[in-house]
């Protein structure tokens, strides 16, 4: 053994010297509220809602997000407007298939809007 | 420990102090008030916190958006009825030791809106103010003088014993109650416990 291997002791104890350096004032700072500002815990407090009123009702509730009916009818006023216009520019050289399929694709979306209709959506409220 | 000896010693450049002394001046030093203003007085109070008055200077500059971390209310304004029982709730909320600045003569009496019908006729009545600063709105300079004022008022309060301030006493009570806002006025209107109506004594002479 020459004089240069000394073992990991020593970092063993610079590590209990590390926590005793940290954990001591934590330790004072305790003792120290515990003599001289002893907790006072109250239902206000305690209570989680800091703005100075009190909260009402439970956190855990359900938003009706009505979104998929802008999307239904974004679809149909919007996504219909960009397949009709080549729909329309190249009426004449399409086939009686294309413009079946066109047809079907047109009763989807009316349908949906007709749909929507019945439901109200397109009234204000 | 004995003044004069204090005194003598510290002539001979040694300086002494007890362990209150040092907490003390460490609290006054950081006093972080809560950040909420509620009229025209707040417009001076933020005036205070800024570069011309430097609230920085007194260790106060830190104001908090939350009463978890706040020492100190300032009541900074006209403080109506249905406003009142959320400033009573915040003070509650507030961890101990905690202090009251009422500024501008609308939050120590209701002062130009006294006789109004929705106005708290000061906030001492639900609150134990440390501090009232009258004025209307009182200057930045009136704020920094209330506040070095408690910065004694915490300099001279003692750990132990039975002078000790209502945060270090276990019967002290740790809420004040919440007044609820009614129809006609705050129910209960005032808080007995640290107001009461001044009592009219007529000489009879």
């Amino acid at each position: 053994m020459n004089g240069n291997d000394v073992g990991y002791g020593f970092v063993v104890l610079l590590m209990a010297a590390a926590a005793v350096f940290g954990l001591t004032p934590l330790a004072l700072a305790r003792l120290w509220a515990r003599s001289f500002s002893p907790p006072k815990p109250s239902p206000g407090k305690q209570a989680a809602y800091e703005c100075g009123l009190e909260s009402k009702g439970d956190a855990w509730v359900q938003f009706n997000s009505a979104y998929y009916l802008y999307a239904i009818i974004f679809l149909i006023f919007d996504v219909e407007t960009i397949f009709l216009l080549p729909f329309a520019v190249a009426f004449r050289g399409l086939s009686v298939g294309a413009f079946l399929a066109m047809m079907a694709f047109l009763l989807l979306l009316v349908e949906g809007l007709v749909w929507a209709w019945q439901k109200g959506v397109l009234t204000w409220h | 420990m004995d003044e004069g000896l204090r005194s003598e010693l510290s002539k001979q450049g040694v300086f002494t102090t007890t362990l209150e002394e040092l907490y003390n001046w460490g609290r006054r030093s950081s006093v972080w008030p809560l950040n909420f203003g509620l009229a025209c007085c707040a417009i001076e109070m933020i005036a205070a916190s800024m570069a011309r008055f430097d609230i920085a200077r007194f260790g106060a500059e830190v104001f908090r958006p939350s009463p978890r971390q706040a020492d100190l209310m300032i009541v900074a304004g006209t403080v109506t009825k249905k406003m009142a029982p959320q400033v009573v709730r915040l003070f509650n909320q507030m961890p101990e030791p905690k202090y009251v600045i009422a500024m501008g003569a609308c939050a120590i009496s209701g002062g130009p809106f006294k006789q109004g019908y929705n106005v708290l006729k000061g906030i001492d009545r639900y609150l134990p103010v440390d501090v009232h600063i009258p004025g209307c709105p009182p200057r930045p300079e009136a704020l920094l003088h209330a506040l070095m004022t408690l910065q004694q008022k915490i300099a001279a309060q003692r750990l132990t014993g039975p002078e000790r301030p209502p945060h270090a006493r276990d019967d002290a009570p740790a809420e004040f109650p919440v007044p609820q806002y009614g129809p006609y006025d705050l129910n209960p209107p005032h808080n007995p416990e640290v107001w009461q109506p001044a009592a009219v004594v007529r000489d009879e002479a």
